[in-house]
């Protein structure tokens, strides 16, 4: 299991393909999160950040049959086009590796300590927590634990 | 007893402040009570902490809910919801 939270960019490729190289992997998914239109600032909490996204790995492990997986999260400036995290599953069948990839992506977005600061035209703004997001995570039935505070 | 208190995001913003040791009055013992103490400082703080605004609270790194223990030395942080990926 791979965590990383970092201001550089990654090569998904190449993670994809470090995550690959075992026998008994038969499928890989992936997700990567791209900032669409406006430029923005990523703060996090070091060391909880990570922590988090460790546990949130952690209870996927313990739902379904994954044999590795690679979180990388970016923070501090980001422009247009430019990818700020990348989430990949390996697993002996696909249904475990997607199921896997979206379920971190859906409590990453909702329990990860990061936030979102958009530097559009008329100022810098924080961007507002969904509640879509809430349910998205909410759809997968909690466990302990997990569960939003 | 002593905490750290951490602040992130708008409200780090909205209150001026990033870090700050406390000195926590007898009686207070959860995050909730913690909250209200801040609250009680009056102006930004009254309106940053408020029970109507969303935010959440860390005990040593691990989000809480506001019924949540705090000891002497732990580091309890606020901010707003998250909002990465």
């Amino acid at each position: 299991m791979k965590i990383l939270v970092q201001p550089g960019n990654f090569d998904a490729g190449l993670e994809i393909k470090a995550l690959s190289n075992n026998p008994s992997i038969g499928a890989v998914a992936s997700f990567v999160g791209v900032v669409r239109e406006v430029a923005m600032t990523l703060e996090h909490y070091p060391g909880m950040t990570e922590n988090s996204i460790r546990k949130i790995a952690e209870e996927a492990r313990s739902r379904w049959q994954v044999i590795d997986c690679t979180v990388i999260h970016r923070y501090g400036e980001l422009q247009p086009s430019d990818q700020i995290v990348l989430v990949a599953v390996a697993s002996a069948h696909r249904g475990d590796a997607f199921a896997a990839c979206e379920f971190i992506m859906d409590y990453l977005k909702t329990r990860a300590p990061f936030w979102k600061k958009e530097h559009a035209a008329e100022g810098p703004r924080w961007v507002e927590a969904k509640s879509s997001d809430d349910d998205a995570a909410e759809r997968w039935q909690l466990r302990q634990g997990l569960t939003q505070p | 007893m002593k905490v750290t208190v951490r602040f992130f995001a708008s409200v780090k913003e909205q209150l001026g402040r990033e870090l700050e040791e406390i000195e926590v009055p007898a009686g207070i013992s959860t995050v909730g009570g913690l909250r209200a103490h801040l609250r009680a400082r009056g102006g930004r703080w009254a309106e940053v902490l408020a029970e109507t605004r969303r935010v959440s609270a860390a005990v040593n790194q691990d989000m809480v809910k506001p019924g949540a223990a705090i000891r002497p030395g732990d580091e309890v942080a606020f901010f707003p919801p998250v909002t990465g990926g």
